[in-house]
C-alpha cells in the first residue's frame, strides 16, 4: 500500500522489539467476541488511476458553477480566486501543520492568523476578531450564545430577512439549549419592524445586511433600540465582498458581527469547508468563543505570536468554556487572507464595484422579461424578482435551457407562506453581459 | 516563572542567542517578515479587474468610503506568504507525533480531487438534477462509514469534531425528551478531551466525573456507581485519551444501557481500530468520526475538519437535517425537518450539507486503502506506537506502567524529577531535534503528560532516530546537561514565546497608531 512504509520485515523486527509474536497481541484488550477475524466487507485497496476513476465518474455528473451562466447565491457565492492563492495554501508548511500549539515552529500560521483579524476588524469596522468560526452559520449561533454571557438574558429575536438556514441552526441550538427564540417572518418586501420586537428580556437582535433576499438594511437605528433596551446588535454577513462596497455593522452600531468569509478566497465546494468570522467590540473579547491569536514577545525581545486567552476555551475551562470548539478554519482563512491581501482596499472596493453594477445589469435586464418583477430597489449583487409561477419549476427549466437561474425562495424555508413564486438571485464578477442576455432569453422563453 | 492549571511554565526563560548577530536579522532561510499592514498600502492591489462602468448605485445611501486594509502586488504576496510558510513545522517536512491529533500522511491525490470542477466549483444551492454526482459522493461515503463502524445511521454535517459531539449529544438528548424522561447529567471521564465536558454543558447538562482506576482504564463498577436515573449518558472515549483500549466497554455499555441512558464515543481515536473492530458491536449508540484524524483530510494549521456522526437504530431517527435519500438512480437531499419524512431530526447543525472538500479527501483515502489497506493502516499504528513504547520504556516513565498501548503511547514526568526539567523543557528541546513536540499536558489527569501518537505514517528508520534523539535527551537531562533543554529551543525561528504576557495585555490585531514593538 503506497501510503504505508514499513515493509514485512520491518514489522516482524518490530514486534520482536516490543515483545510479542503477532499484531493480533495488540489487539488482544478488545473483547474476543467482537474482534473481527475477517475484512471489512468493503472493497480492496486501489491506485490513483482507480481511484481518480470513480471519483471522476461522480464529479462529471455535476453541472460545474463556470461551465454555464450561473447566478445561485444566498449564502455561497461564485467569485474568481486568483490562481496564486490555491498555490501557496497547498504548500505543506501550512496543509499539513496543525493548530499552532507549539508557537516557535509556528509563526507562519500565527502571523497570519494575526493578520487575518486585523483584515477582519479593518473590513467589519470592529475593535476585535477571532482566528475564525466554521463557517457563517454556526458562526451566528455561537453569537447568540455569546450575547447571553454578554448580557445575562436568554432571549433572541431573529429578523425575518436572516437566510432561513441559519435562523434554524440558532433555532435548533436555542431549544437544545431551551433558550427562547422569536422570528419575525420572511420580509422579502422590507416591511419588518424588528425595533417593535425588542424588549427588557432581549439579549439579541440578529439582523443580516445584504438580507437573504439581497436587501441592504441601515443597522444604526436598530442598534440604538436595542442598546436603549440593553440588548446587543449581532450583524450577519453573508455576503462579505459587499463590504467593499457598504458601510460596515461596526459604523453602523453592531456589538458583534459574523459572517461567511468564502467569497474571499474559497471556492464553492458544495457549501463546505468555508469560513467564519466573528469580530466584536474590545470590551467583549473574554466573552468571545473560538481560537484568538495575540502579539506576544520571545526570549530574545523579539516580536511573535501564540494562541492567546486560552481560559476562555475547553481545553482549560472544560465544562465552563465559553463554548466547545476546538479548531477554526485555519486553511480556509489563510486562503481567505491571501486573497484579501492581493485585492488590498482598492482591489476589494472595486471588485464591489464590479458586482453591484453587474447585478443592476441583471437586475435591468431580468425587470424588462414579461411578468417579471423586482422586489429589491437598494441591493449589492443579490436581489429577488417575483415570477409568474412557481419559482422551482421555472429554475429547472432554466436548468434545461443551461442557465442556472438562483434559489427559489421557498427551498431554504418551506414551511413559509408567500415564497413560491420568488427567485434569489445573484450576480457576481464572473458574469458577462453574454450570461445575462442568456439567462433573461432562457426565462422569456419559460415564461413564454 | 508563572505556570497554568497544568503545571506548564508560560512565560519565556532563557535565550537563544547563538552566532553573531546578521545585519539584517535574518538567519539565512529563516527570513524576518514584516506584518502586511507594514508592508502593504491601500492604493495597490495583486488583482488586475476591469473598469466599473460608473453607473449610478443603487446601495440606498449606505456607500463605503474608505477601509484601510493594505494591498500588495502577487509577488509580494508570494515571498510574504512563502517565507511565512518557512517558519512552520509540518508532517510533510518530519516527525509530527501529536497524541490524539493522528498527523499521518496527506494524499496529494485527495486535494487533486477535491479541486475537479465537478466538486471544488458547485454550489450547494445548485438544482439537485445538476448535482446527482455529488449527492452520490455523499451516500458513498456514508455507506462506508456504516460498514465500517457497524452503525444504522449517519450525519455527515457536522463541521468537526466538537460539532458531531454536540449532534451526538443532541440527538441523545432529543431521543429520551421524546421518551418523556428529561435526565440531567452526563459521566465524562476525566481523562476525557475538554471538548466532552464542554459539549455536554452546552446542552444544558450536568457533568459527573468517572475516575479511571490504575491502569488508565474506566471500570464498569466505577460507572454503575455514577449511574443513576439522572443519568443521560456516558462520554468515553476509545481507545482512550491514554492510548489504552477500554477493555470492558461492552460491560460498560451495558450497564449505561440498564440504566435507560446512551453511551456515546468520542471517536477521535477510531484510527487505531478500524478493520479491528466496530464500535456497533461494542454498544455505541453514537459517535463522531473526525475525518482530518482517521481518513486524512488534511489539519491545514489548525482546520477545517470534519465530524461526521454515526448512530445505532435507537438514536438514527433523531439524526439532523440534511440527509441524502435515495430512489433508483435519484438521489435528493432532505433539506428541512418539515420534509423529514418518518425521521424525528432534532435539527440543523449548519448551512448547506456539510464538508463536501473533506467528504471526497476522506473518501479518496478510503478507497485508496480499501478494507485491506485501513487495517493495515491501524495495525501500523499500532504498532509504531507500542515500538516507540518499547524504544523508550526503560529510561522514561509510563503513569500506568508498562502495558501495550494502541496508536499512542502516554508517557510522564516521573523520569524528570529532580532534574529541573519540565516537560515543556523536553518538548522545546524536541524541535532542536528537528521533531515536533508530542501532545503535552494532556490528558490532565496525568502529571506531565506526554503523549505520543506517531502514526503509520513514520517508518522504522524514522522512529529510531526519534527514540534515539529522546533517548539522547532523556540522558541529557539525568545528567544535569539541563541548559540543553531549559533554554531551547535554540534552532527554531523563535526562542520560547511569552504566553502570560500575551494573556495579560491582549494585543489581537496591528494597530496603526501602535507602532510595532521592536525588541526591548
Amino acid at each position: 500500500m503506497r501510503y504505508l512504509p514499513l515493509s514485512d520485515a520491518d514489522r516482524k523486527a518490530m514486534l520482536s522489539s516490543v515483545g510479542v509474536g503477532s499484531i493480533d497481541d495488540l489487539f488482544a484488550d478488545i473483547p474476543e467476541e467482537v474482534r473481527l477475524t475477517e475484512l471489512i466487507d468493503l472493497p480492496r485497496k486501489a491506485g490513483e488511476m482507480d481511484v481518480e476513476r470513480q471519483l471522476g465518474a461522480m464529479a462529471a455528473k455535476n453541472t460545474a458553477a463556470s461551465a454555464v451562466p450561473f447566478f445561485v447565491g444566498c449564502g455561497a457565492y461564485k467569485h474568481h480566486i486568483p490562481a496564486s492563492v490555491d498555490h501557496l495554501i497547498q504548500r505543506s508548511e501550512f496543509l499539513t501543520a496543525y493548530t499552532p500549539y507549539q508557537p516557535e515552529v509556528s509563526q507562519g500560521t500565527l502571523q497570519y492568523l494575526f493578520e487575518f483579524q486585523t483584515q477582519m476588524a479593518l473590513l467589519t469596522g470592529m475593535e476585535v476578531a477571532n482566528a475564525s468560526m466554521y463557517d457563517g452559520s454556526t458562526g451566528c449561533g455561537e453569537a447568540v450564545l455569546m450575547a447571553h454571557r454578554v448580557t445575562r438574558r436568554s432571549k433572541a429575536v431573529l429578523s425575518g430577512g436572516l437566510h432561513p438556514q441559519y435562523r434554524d441552526v440558532v433555532h435548533t441550538l436555542c431549544r437544545l439549549t431551551e433558550e427562547p427564540v422569536e422570528t419575525l417572518p420572511p420580509d422579502p418586501t422590507g416591511s419588518e419592524d424588528i425595533i417593535a420586537a425588542i424588549d427588557e428580556d432581549t439579549a439579541c437582535v440578529v439582523v443580516q445586511t445584504p438580507d437573504v433576499f439581497g436587501r441592504i438594511r441601515d443597522l444604526a437605528p436598530i442598534a440604538a433600540a436595542a442598546h436603549e433596551k440593553g440588548a446587543l446588535l449581532v450583524a450577519v454577513v453573508t455576503e462579505i465582498v459587499s463590504l467593499g462596497a457598504l458601510k460596515p455593522p461596526g459604523e453602523m452600531g453592531a456589538d458583534i458581527v459574523v459572517a461567511e468569509g468564502q467569497s474571499i478566497g474559497v471556492g464553492l465546494s458544495f457549501g463546505g469547508p468555508y469560513v467564519g468570522l466573528l469580530a466584536t467590540r474590545e470590551k467583549y473579547i473574554r466573552q468571545m468563543p473560538g481560537r484568538v491569536c495575540g502579539e506576544t514577545v520571545d526570549a530574545d525581545g523579539k516580536r511573535g505570536f501564540v494562541l492567546t486567552l486560552s481560559t476562555r476555551e475547553q481545553h482549560i475551562r472544560r465544562e465552563k468554556a465559553t463554548s466547545n470548539i476546538c479548531t477554526n478554519s485555519g486553511l480556509c482563512a489563510l486562503a481567505f487572507t491571501i486573497h484579501l491581501s492581493l485585492l488590498g482596499e482598492a482591489g476589494l472596493m472595486r471588485l464591489a464595484r464590479i458586482n453591484h453594477e453587474n447585478a443592476i445589469a441583471l437586475a435591468d435586464a431580468l425587470e424588462s422579461v414579461d411578468g417579471v418583477e423586482l422586489l429589491t430597489t437598494a441591493f449589492f449583487n443579490e436581489f429577488t424578482i417575483r415570477v409568474p409561477g412557481k419559482a422551482a419549476d421555472i429554475l429547472e427549466s432554466l436548468v434545461e435551457k443551461g442557465v442556472l437561474g438562483g434559489v427559489p425562495a421557498s427551498r431554504l424555508a418551506p414551511d413559509q407562506d408567500g415564497l413560491e413564486d420568488l427567485i434569489i438571485v445573484a450576480a457576481t464578477e464572473v458574469n458577462t453581459a453574454e450570461d445575462r442576455h442568456a439567462y433573461a432569453k432562457a426565462l422569456k422563453e419559460v415564461l413564454s | 516563572m508563572s505556570m497554568n492549571r497544568g503545571g506548564r511554565p508560560t512565560s519565556a526563560a532563557g535565550s537563544s542567542n547563538i552566532g553573531h548577530p546578521t545585519f539584517t536579522g535574518n538567519k539565512a532561510l529563516q527570513i524576518e517578515e514584516p506584518l502586511i499592514f507594514e508592508v502593504g498600502n491601500t492604493g495597490k492591489t495583486g488583482v488586475d479587474l476591469p473598469e466599473p462602468d460608473g453607473k449610478e448605485d443603487r446601495l440606498g445611501g449606505l456607500e463605503r468610503k474608505e477601509i484601510g486594509l493594505p494591498g500588495l502586488t502577487e509577488p509580494e504576496v508570494m515571498r510574504h506568504y512563502v517565507r511565512l510558510s518557512q517558519k512552520n513545522f509540518a508532517i510533510d517536512a518530519g516527525v509530527y507525533p501529536l497524541g490524539s491529533c493522528t498527523m499521518k500522511h496527506n494524499a496529494r491525490l485527495n486535494e487533486k480531487m477535491a479541486r475537479l470542477p465537478g466538486i471544488g466549483d458547485i454550489h450547494p444551492l445548485q438544482p439537485e438534477s445538476t448535482v446527482q454526482g455529488a449527492l452520490e459522493l455523499m451516500s458513498t461515503l456514508a455507506a462506508w462509514l456504516l460498514e465500517m463502524t457497524g452503525m444504522a445511521g449517519v450525519a455527515l454535517s457536522p463541521k468537526a469534531g466538537a460539532h458531531g459531539e454536540f449532534c451526538g449529544m443532541a440527538a441523545i438528548k432529543t431521543a429520551q425528551l421524546a421518551k418523556g424522561d428529561a435526565r440531567s447529567v452526563v459521566l465524562v471521564p476525566e481523562s476525557a478531551h475538554g471538548t466532552n465536558p464542554a459539549t455536554a454543558s452546552l446542552l444544558g447538562y450536568s457533568v459527573r466525573d468517572v475516575a479511571a482506576r490504575e491502569d488508565g482504564t474506566v471500570s464498569p463498577e466505577a460507572v454503575r456507581e455514577a449511574l443513576g436515573p439522572d443519568v443521560a449518558g456516558i462520554m468515553l472515549t476509545n481507545p482512550n485519551t491514554c492510548g489504552l483500549f477500554e477493555r470492558d466497554i461492552i460491560e460498560i455499555a451495558d450497564a449505561v444501557h440498564e440504566a435507560g441512558a446512551y453511551f456515546y464515543c468520542d471517536g477521535a481515536n477510531f484510527n487505531a481500530i478500524v478493520g479491528k473492530a466496530r464500535p456497533g458491536d461494542l454498544g455505541v449508540d453514537c459517535m463522531h468520526i473526525n475525518l482530518h484524524k482517521t481518513f486524512s483530510t488534511p489539519h491545514g494549521g489548525g482546520g477545517p475538519g470534519s465530524g461526521p456522526v454515526v448512530f445505532s437504530e435507537a438514536l438514527a431517527p433523531f439524526a439532523p437535517v440534511p440527509y441524502v435519500v435515495r430512489d433508483g438512480d435519484v438521489f435528493s437531499l432532505v433539506e428541512t425537518v418539515e420534509a423529514a419524512e418518518g425521521m424525528k431530526p432534532f435539527g440543523r447543525q449548519t448551512a448547506f450539507h456539510g464538508q463536501m472538500g473533506m467528504f471526497v479527501r476522506a473518501l479518496a483515502y478510503m478507497m485508496s486503502h480499501g478494507s485491506d489497506g485501513m487495517r493495515q493502516a491501524s495495525e501500523d499504528a499500532v504498532l509504531n506506537a507500542n515500538y516507540v513504547r518499547a524504544g523508550l520504556r526503560d529510561i522514561m516513565t509510563q503513569p500506568f506502567g508498562d502495558q501495550i498501548c494502541m496508536h499512542e503511547v502516554l508517557f510522564d514526568d516521573t523520569f524528570l524529577k529532580d532534574t529541573g526539567v519540565t516537560t515543556l523543557d523536553f518538548a522545546k528541546a524536541m524541535i532542536d531535534e528537528g521533531f515536533h513536540p508530542m501532545t503535552m499536558y494532556f490528558p490532565l489527569v496525568v502529571h506531565g503528560a506526554m503523549l505520543i501518537e506517531p502514526t503509520e505514517s513514520e517508518s522504522k528508520a524514522s522512529l529510531d532516530q526519534f527514540i534515539a534523539a529522546l533517548r539522547d535527551l532523556t540522558q541529557a537531562a539525568k545528567e544535569g546537561d539541563t541548559e540543553r533543554l531549559t533554554g531551547a529551543p535554540y534552532y527554531a525561528p523563535m526562542a520560547r514565546l511569552d504566553e502570560t504576557r500575551a494573556a495579560r495585555q491582549p494585543i489581537l490585531r496591528w494597530s496603526p497608531d501602535r507602532p510595532a514593538e521592536a525588541a526591548e
